[in-house]
C-alpha cells in the first residue's frame, strides 16, 4: 500500500498527544485538595469495579448495557490490537483476525449507539455526544478494512490511492475523537476519567455491594469551610466530575428537576467540569436548570463558585434524595458535590436562604430547629409514662424519640409505636431531655459546626448509659445515628446496634411478640423514605410488616431504590426554593395511579409532606400507625390507651 | 443609604452589644436588638467606605462565646472592655466613647438579662452631652453634619427625625433584622480586649434575678355590635382618648395629673 507510514504515524500522533492531554487532564484534578487514596489496590480492583458495579448500574437498561459491552469492550480490545497490528507492526493473522472480530464487535455496538440518537430521549446531551457513534463507526469500519488484508483476506492494495484517502481521513477522524477526545475533553474522556474515578473513588466502600451514605466531616479549623473555588474539592471528587458521560439518568429522577425547580444534577456536574477547566457552559448541549437559560455561567478553578457559575438557589434547590446518586452509572457523588457548597454559604457567607438561618439559631440556642423549650421535649409523653435512661442507667432498647416530640402529628406515630413496645413487653427507655436534635438538618443545611456539637453532645449523653440498641421512627435522626455519628463517637456505636422502627417491629412480629390480626381496609401503598431506603438500605423490613398484615402492597412505578422523594429531605422545606409545582403533589401522583386508599409511610417528615397535600388523597399512616391499629390487646388498661390514641 | 462626601469619609459608627439570652433556653445568644443594632451599623459603614468604620463595642467578659454570633456576621473584631462581672458598665463605656469620638452609637432599646433597664443609651447619653433618638428604625441618609432617622412608633407607623452628629440611638425591633452569623467568620474574629478600671454596679448588686412572668394585659371590653365595629377595634389603633396634654403648666402640676392617673389605674395603692 503506498503511504504504509501515514497509518502508523497516524496512531503514534494520536497516542502523544493524547499522552499530553492526560497530562494535562490530570493536572486539572491536582489542583484539588489532597486525599489519600490507596493507589495501587484501587487499581487493581478498577476492572472488577467497572465489571461488577458500574456495569450492575447500566445492567438497569438492558439495552445500554449491550451496546456498551459491545462498544466498549471492542473498542477497548481493538485499540490494543490497532497497536500491535498496525503501529508495532507484527504480524500474525492469528492477532489480524482478532482485531477483525473485535472491531465487528465495536461496530455492531456502535450502530445501537447510533439508533439510540436518531431519537434520544430528553435526558441524554446532545452536542459532541450526536458525533460520537458516527466517530464511533468510522474508527471501526476504517480500521476493519485496513486489517482485511492483514488477514489474508484482501490482496494488498485494493482501491489504491481514493480508497487509502478516504480511509484515513476515516481513521484520522476516529483516532481524533477515541484517541484525542479522551484526553482533551470530548465524550470519550468518561472512559479516561471514569477508570480513573472508579479506582481513586472517594467512598470505595459503595464497591462489591456496599453502601456510604454518611457525609464526610468539615475539619472546623480549615482556612475556608466548604467549597468555594472548584480547587476547594478534593482532587478525587474533580476526578468524578470529569468521568459523567451526560447520560442524563440523574436528571431524569431528581424530584427537584421535574418540579421545575433550578437544578439538575446533570448540568450542576458539567457546570463543576466547566469550574475545574475555566469556561463557559456555552458548549453545553443538554437540559438546562429549569428557568435558566445556558451559557451565561462562567468559572474557574480558583474563582468563587456561587459567584457566576452556579446561582445558589441550584444548591439549595436539592433534597438530598440521592435519587441521582443510586441512578448515576458513573457513581459520581452529587449528594456531597452540593453539600460541600452549601457548607461554604452557610459557614463562611452566612447566606442560607428563608428559614434557614433562623432554624440553624434555634438549633444552636436550643437544639432543636422550631426554638421550643428544651425543657419541654418530654411534655408529649406526659401521659405515657416512659422509663428515663437518667433513672435506669441500663436497658435494652433506647427509643430515640426525634424532635417528632414537639410535633403534634408526629407525636401520634411516637405513641403509637411506645405502645407496640409496651405490648411486646421491650426493655426500653428514652434519653428525654438529654435527647437533642440529631443534626440532620444542620447538616444537610451546610452548618457542620452546629450538626458536630450536637452529634458530640449526643454521644456525650448516650455513653453514660448501657444499651444494646437504639430504635427511631425517624429516617433522618437514624441515618445520623448510625452513618455519621462514628467519626465522633470514639468506638461508642461500635457495640451497638442502630435500627429503624419498622426494622425492629419486623424483628417482634416475625419473633410472635406482637399479636396483630389483618389490616381491614383499602389497598395500600407504600413510600419508601429516601433515608431509609437508599441511604441506609432498608427495603424490605416495612414491606415484610404490611404483608404480615395480609396486606398485597400496591406498589409504585418508583418504588424501591427508585423511590421518588417526598420533597422534605436535605432542608429543602426550609430554604423553600420555588418551583413549578411540589415535589409532593407529584408524589401524590404517583400514589393515586396505584389506586391506594392509604399510603403506609415510615418516616415522620414524609408524613408530614405527603398530609401536606391537598384533599382529596389517600390517607397517610406511619407502619407504627397502621400496627397500633390492629394490635390485639389483652390488657384492659392498653385498651383504654387504644381507644385514647383513636380520639386523637 | 444617602451619605454625603465629607461625611461618609471619616464617619465613626459604634454598635453596642450586649450578651442576649434565649427566651425558652436561657441560653446566652446574640440579643435581638443588638444585632439590629450592628446590622443597622454595619449597612450604614457599608454605604460609606467600608466595615472598618463600624467598632463593635462590649464591656463585659471577652471570653462569653455569644461576643462570637455577633462576630459572624462579617466582623472582623469585636472589641471588648474587660470588666467583672458586677462591674457597672456606664463609665468605662464613658471613658472609651469620649476617647474614640464616634460620630454615632447604636445600642438595643434594653438588654435582655440583667437590669435591662434600657437606661444605658440615657445615662451615656448624659455623661457625654449627646443627644439620643430612642427606638429608630432605619437611618436614612447623612448629610453635613445632620442624620435623618426613622423612628419607629407602634402598629408599623414611622415618624422621620433629623439629629446633629453625633448622636445615640437605640435600635427598635423595626429595624432590619440581623444578618445571618456564619460560623468560619465568628470563629476567625479577633476579640480585642481591653482592660479598664470599673466600679461595682451599686443597685444590682442588691437585686436577685427571677424569671419574668408575663405582665397582665388589661382587658378590652369591645361593645361592638357589628362584624365591622369589632374589626375596628381589633385593628384600629385605639386614638388617644381621654388623655391630656399637659405642656405648660407648672411641673408640680404636671406630676400630680401623672400620680392621679396612676391612682387610677391601681398602679399605685
Ligand atoms: S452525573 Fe452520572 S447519571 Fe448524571 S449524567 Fe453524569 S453520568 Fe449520567
Ligand atoms: S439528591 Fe435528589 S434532589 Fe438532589 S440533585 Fe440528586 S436527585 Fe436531585
Amino acid at each position: 500500500m503506498t503511504f504504509e507510514w501515514l497509518h502508523p504515524f497516524l496512531i503514534a500522533t494520536a497516542l502523544l498527544l493524547a499522552a499530553v492531554g492526560a497530562v494535562r487532564r490530570v493536572n486539572l484534578w491536582r489542583a484539588g485538595q489532597p486525599e489519600s487514596v490507596d493507589f495501587v489496590a484501587g487499581l487493581m480492583a478498577m476492572p472488577g469495579r467497572y465489571l461488577h458495579d458500574l456495569h450492575d448500574i447500566v445492567e438497569r437498561d438492558k439495552y445500554m448495557s449491550k451496546t456498551h459491552a459491545a462498544t466498549g469492550g471492542g473498542f477497548v480490545l481493538s485499540l490494543l490490537l490497532v497497536i500491535l497490528v498496525h503501529l508495532f507492526g507484527v504480524q500474525s493473522q492469528i492477532l489480524a483476525w482478532a482485531l477483525l472480530a473485535s472491531l465487528a464487535l465495536m461496530f455492531i455496538g456502535a450502530v445501537f449507539v447510533f439508533k439510540r440518537r436518531l431519537n434520544p430521549p430528553s435526558r441524554l446531551s446532545k452536542g459532541p455526544w450526536m458525533r460520537l457513534p458516527k466517530s464511533l463507526l468510522a474508527f471501526s469500519s476504517a480500521f476493519f478494512i485496513l486489517t482485511l488484508p492483514m488477514a489474508g483476506v484482501l490482496p494488498e492494495v485494493a482501491g489504491g490511492l481514493l480508497l487509502t484517502i478516504v480511509l484515513s481521513i476515516f481513521i484520522a477522524m476516529g483516532l481524533s475523537e477515541m484517541l484525542l477526545g479522551m484526553t482533551w475533553g470530548g465524550p470519550m474522556k468518561h472512559a479516561f476519567a471514569g477508570a480513573l474515578h472508579l479506582a481513586f473513588h472517594r467512598r470505595p466502600e459503595r464497591f462489591g455491594g456496599g453502601r456510604s451514605t454518611g457525609l464526610k466531616p468539615v475539619a472546623l479549623d480549615q482556612r475556608v469551610l466548604g467549597v468555594q473555588k472548584p480547587e476547594d474539592f478534593k482532587w478525587n471528587q474533580l476526578l468524578g466530575f470529569d468521568a459523567c458521560v451526560q447520560c442524563g439518568k440523574c436528571e431524569a429522577v431528581c424530584p427537584a428537576f421535574a418540579a421545575g425547580q433550578p437544578l439538575n444534577p446533570k448540568k450542576l456536574i458539567q457546570d463543576m467540569v466547566v469550574g475545574m477547566a475555566g469556561g463557559s457552559d456555552a458548549r453545553y448541549a443538554g437540559s438546562p436548570y429549569p428557568g435558566k437559560e445556558v451559557g451565561q455561567a462562567n468559572g474557574g478553578p480558583l474563582l468563587t463558585i456561587t459567584e457566576g457559575l452556579i446561582d445558589p438557589d441550584t444548591l439549595w434547590s436539592c433534597t438530598t434524595c440521592r435519587a441521582c446518586v443510586e441512578e448515576c452509572p458513573m457513581m459520581i457523588e452529587h449528594v456531597d458535590a452540593i453539600v460541600d457548597m452549601r457548607r461554604f454559604l452557610t459557614m463562611e457567607t452566612g447566606s442560607t436562604p428563608n428559614k434557614g438561618a433562623q432554624v440553624l439559631d434555634n438549633l444552636i440556642a436550643t437544639d432543636n430547629p422550631n426554638g421550643n423549650a428544651p425543657a419541654s421535649r418530654t411534655n408529649w409523653a406526659a401521659d405515657q409514662n416512659l422509663p428515663l435512661l437518667r433513672d435506669l442507667k441500663e436497658t435494652d432498647v433506647v427509643f430515640w424519640v426525634s424532635d417528632g416530640a414537639f410535633d403534634m402529628r408526629s407525636q401520634r406515630i411516637l405513641r403509637a409505636f411506645v405502645s407496640l413496645l409496651k405490648a411486646a413487653n421491650v426493655d426500653f427507655a428514652v434519653l428525654g431531655d438529654e435527647e437533642l436534635d440529631s443534626g440532620d438538618v444542620a447538616r444537610r443545611l451546610g452548618d457542620d459546626a452546629t450538626f458536630q456539637s450536637l452529634a458530640k453532645r449526643n454521644i456525650a449523653a448516650l455513653s453514660q448509659y448501657k444499651f444494646k440498641r437504639i430504635v427511631t421512627t425517624d429516617p433522618h435522626a437514624y441515618h445520623c445515628l448510625r452513618n455519621e455519628y462514628a467519626d465522633f463517637a470514639d468506638g461508642l456505636f461500635d457495640n451497638i446496634e442502630v435500627l429503624h422502627h419498622t426494622t425492629y417491629l419486623n424483628e417482634l412480629v416475625q419473633a410472635g411478640k406482637l399479636k396483630l390480626s389483618r389490616f381491614k381496609g383499602g389497598k395500600v401503598t407504600y413510600h419508601d423514605p429516601c433515608y431509609l431506603g437508599r441511604y441506609n438500605g432498608e427495603y424490605e423490613a416495612p414491606r415484610e410488616l404490611l404483608r404480615s398484615l395480609g396486606i398485597e402492597i400496591a406498589e409504585m412505578e418508583r418504588s424501591g431504590f427508585r423511590s421518588r422523594c417526598c420533597g422534605g429531605g436535605g432542608g429543602a422545606p426550609i430554604t423553600d426554593i420555588p418551583g413549578e409545582r411540589r415535589i409532593a403533589d407529584m408524589r401524590m401522583e404517583d400514589v393515586q395511579t396505584t389506586g391506594a386508599e392509604l399510603i403506609a409511610v415510615g418516616c415522620q417528615q414524609c408524613t408530614a409532606m405527603l398530609e401536606g397535600v391537598v384533599e382529596p388523597r389517600p390517607q397517610v399512616k406511619d407502619i407504627a400507625e397502621i400496627l397500633a391499629g390492629v394490635l390485639l390487646e389483652d390488657e384492659a388498661e392498653n385498651n383504654v390507651e387504644s381507644q385514647l390514641e383513636e380520639a386523637f | 443609604m444617602l451619605l454625603d462626601a465629607n461625611t461618609s469619609m471619616d464617619l465613626k459608627i459604634v454598635s453596642l452589644i450586649s450578651v442576649g439570652k434565649h427566651p425558652t433556653s436561657g441560653r446566652a445568644r446574640r440579643a435581638e436588638q443588638d444585632g439590629r443594632a450592628v446590622e443597622l451599623g454595619l449597612s450604614v459603614a457599608e454605604a460609606g467606605r467600608g466595615k472598618q468604620n463600624l467598632t463593635v463595642l462590649h464591656a463585659g467578659d471577652s471570653q462569653q462565646s455569644a461576643l462570637r454570633s455577633y462576630a459572624g456576621m462579617g466582623l472582623e473584631s469585636v472589641r471588648v472592655i474587660q470588666l467583672r462581672e458586677s462591674a457597672d458598665a456606664v463609665s468605662p463605656l464613658t471613658e472609651y466613647l469620649r476617647k474614640h469620638a464616634p460620630d454615632i452609637i447604636l445600642t438595643g432599646v434594653r438588654a435582655e438579662s440583667g437590669e435591662s433597664s434600657g437606661m444605658v443609651p440615657y445615662l451615656l447619653a448624659e455623661k457625654l452631652g449627646w443627644p439620643v433618638v430612642p427606638r429608630i428604625a432605619n437611618i436614612v441618609s447623612i448629610k453635613e453634619g445632620v442624620a435623618e432617622v426613622l423612628q419607629a412608633l407602634p402598629r408599623g407607623q414611622r415618624r422621620a427625625l433629623t439629629v446633629r452628629l453625633p448622636f445615640i440611638a437605640s435600635v427598635d425591633n423595626a429595624a432590619a433584622e440581623p444578618r445571618q452569623s456564619a460560623f468560619g467568620p465568628a470563629s476567625r474574629a479577633l476579640i480585642e480586649q481591653q482592660q479598664a478600671s470599673s466600679d461595682a454596679d451599686a443597685v444590682r448588686s442588691e437585686w436577685s434575678e427571677l424569671p419574668a412572668r408575663k405582665r397582665p394585659k388589661r382587658l378590652k371590653v369591645v361593645k361592638a355590635k357589628t362584624a365591622a365595629d369589632r374589626f375596628k377595634a381589633a385593628t384600629a389603633k385605639p386614638q388617644g382618648s381621654g388623655g391630656k396634654v399637659l405642656k405648660d403648666e407648672p411641673v408640680t402640676e404636671q406630676a400630680q395629673a401623672i400620680f392621679d392617673l396612676l391612682l387610677e389605674e391601681g398602679v399605685l395603692r
